[in-house]
């Protein structure tokens, strides 16, 4: 664990500073697609399909030199308290171009020339850290469906609430007022500690980003070895049928 | 995928035979299973597999203005996405007629059987009401999301409670919840849908089935009183076979409200 001591800081749920929600995964939830997973912290729940690769349409979108993944992150519209609209949106559209990007350093996407992998993410229910939740959904999908993976990535978001760092914010923290308010730090890990994702909404000084980059490090640990354990135990599901 | 010819002609010798590939009888299910109050953000919601199809329906409430045809009733809106999620059929983008289609047979369903009592919904004549939303998402689609759709709706609606209200400001305290129910009827409205492939009528087809079915209707009602109905797919059907269509949909309909009812 982090040398960070625990300063006592009361979060509103109870939680240690550095306590991730109870986490859940699950490969297979969607029989129809190559892959499938459901990943959730908390009550922020993400259930990610992988179908392909397959043949690129239209066609001029075809790369001849690599594969292409194409990441779709939508929320359902009952998924938070005041309903949103369905359909994409400025916000999702960037939320699925950043997950491509958090993932496509592991895949071993030039196995594919002209196809496409398709990853649709959605999520069921909002608690804040939806695109990690996402990510982690995503990773997990993809590793189902046999795609070719260098490494699986794990995604967790830091929250500054005030000068207090604290690891998978939740919705109540995220609008943290208080003192210096909130201040939210998504990022993406590979297991070999590569930063693959880092977004940044708030205020925060180099010395203390780099301890929340630390966290966040040995918060993706955790999660990769739940990602590890339920992929591995799947398979054992597979062999007993 | 789409369904080959030779699985299709083979759907079509066995059900001459009276028979199906998972060995139900033409007017039976595949097992459902419920689950109600799955999402916590939303006021009401269900998911309903049937089969391998799986969906998930949320009920949200907006209090808005009305329309200008109902100034002293609450508006009921239906919506339903097709995730690309679900299906390798279904794609991003605009909603398609497929998805269109399905929120408006299960909007009819629901709105012509009066289940809602919009007229409770109103909370300043001419100025205020409340908007029930009903979303729909398909998870994984193995045929019948109509039926599967409809059912999520009921179970939804059932369990939702009415947010709290702030009359003074005139805003919706979201994320509070009244212990108010949506004032609903007694009678529960159900979808049915009936295919019809060579000579014989089904019920609750697989994708499969679905993709060699060569007309279909479904039917809402609410004990014994239709109250919306529509025809899909090109080929006609005659007469003899539409009261057919309507004595298996009575069967059905008991059969199948038996298994949904601990739910409601």
């Amino acid at each position: 664990m982090t040398k960070e001591k625990d300063t006592g800081f009361k979060r509103t749920d109870g939680r240690k500073f550095n306590q991730i929600r109870e986490m859940k995964a699950k490969v297979g939830v969607v029989p129809n697609a190559d892959g499938s997973a459901l990943f959730s912290f908390g009550d922020t729940v993400a259930i990610a399909a992988v179908y392909g690769p397959k043949k690129m349409h239209p066609q001029h979108m075809q790369n001849p030199e690599k594969g292409t993944l194409r990441y779709t992150y939508n929320m359902l519209s009952f998924s938070v308290t005041e309903r949103i609209k369905p359909g994409p949106s400025r916000r999702s559209q960037e939320i699925s171009k950043i997950s491509e990007w958090a993932i496509e350093p592991v895949l071993m996407i030039d196995n594919f020339p002209n196809a496409v992998i398709d990853v649709h993410v959605n999520i069921l229910q909002a608690n804040a850290s939806t695109r990690c939740a996402g990510i982690n959904a995503a990773a997990l999908a993809l590793a189902h469906a046999g795609i070719p993976m260098k490494n699986i990535v794990s995604s967790v978001s830091i929250g500054k609430l005030d000068k207090q760092l604290v690891v998978d914010v939740s919705k109540h923290e995220e609008d943290w007022e208080e003192g210096e308010g909130a201040t939210d730090i998504p990022i993406t890990f590979t297991p070999n500690g590569d930063i693959t994702h880092i977004q940044l909404d708030g205020k925060i000084e180099t010395k203390q980003l780099k301890e929340a980059i630390k966290l966040a490090r040995e918060a993706c640990k955790e999660i990769y070895e739940l990602q590890k354990k339920t992929l591995k135990e799947s398979i054992k599901i597979n062999e007993k049928k | 995928m789409i369904t080959s010819n030779i699985t299709g002609n083979r759907i079509k010798e066995y059900l001459k035979l009276g028979k199906r590939f998972d060995g139900r009888n033409l007017d039976d299910f595949r097992e459902i299973s419920i689950e109600k109050g799955i999402s916590k953000n939303a006021e009401g919601s269900a998911r309903v597999k049937i089969g391998e199809t799986d969906v998930i329906v949320g009920v949200k409430m907006d209090v808005s203005e009305p329309y200008p045809d109902s100034l002293d009733k609450g508006n009921l809106m239906v919506t339903s996405e097709l995730l690309p999620l679900s299906s390798d059929r279904f794609e991003a983008g605009p909603p398609k007629i497929e998805s269109i289609e399905l929120a408006r047979v299960i909007d009819r369903c629901i709105r012509e059987s009066k289940f809602i009592e919009l007229e409770k919904l109103c909370i300043e004549k001419g100025e205020k009401v409340w908007t029930v939303f009903i979303d729909i998402y398909s998870i994984n689609a193995d045929g019948n999301l109509l039926d599967a759709a409809g059912i999520g709706a009921l179970v939804a609606l059932k369990d939702a409670k009415i947010p709290k209200y702030d009359k003074k400001e005139g805003k919706v305290l979201y994320g509070e919840h009244s212990n108010e129910r949506i004032p609903l009827k007694k009678e529960n409205p159900l979808t049915i849908t009936i295919h019809k492939i060579g000579e014989s009528l089904i019920v609750d087809p697989t994708r499969e089935e679905e993709d060699v079915s060569e007309t279909r209707i479904t039917i809402g009602s609410h004990k014994g009183v239709i109250s919306s109905m529509q025809k899909g797919n090109s080929k006609e059907i005659s007469e003899e076979d539409m009261h057919r269509v309507l004595e298996m949909m009575e069967d059905v309909w008991k059969k199948l409200f038996l298994k949904i009812e601990k739910f409601l």
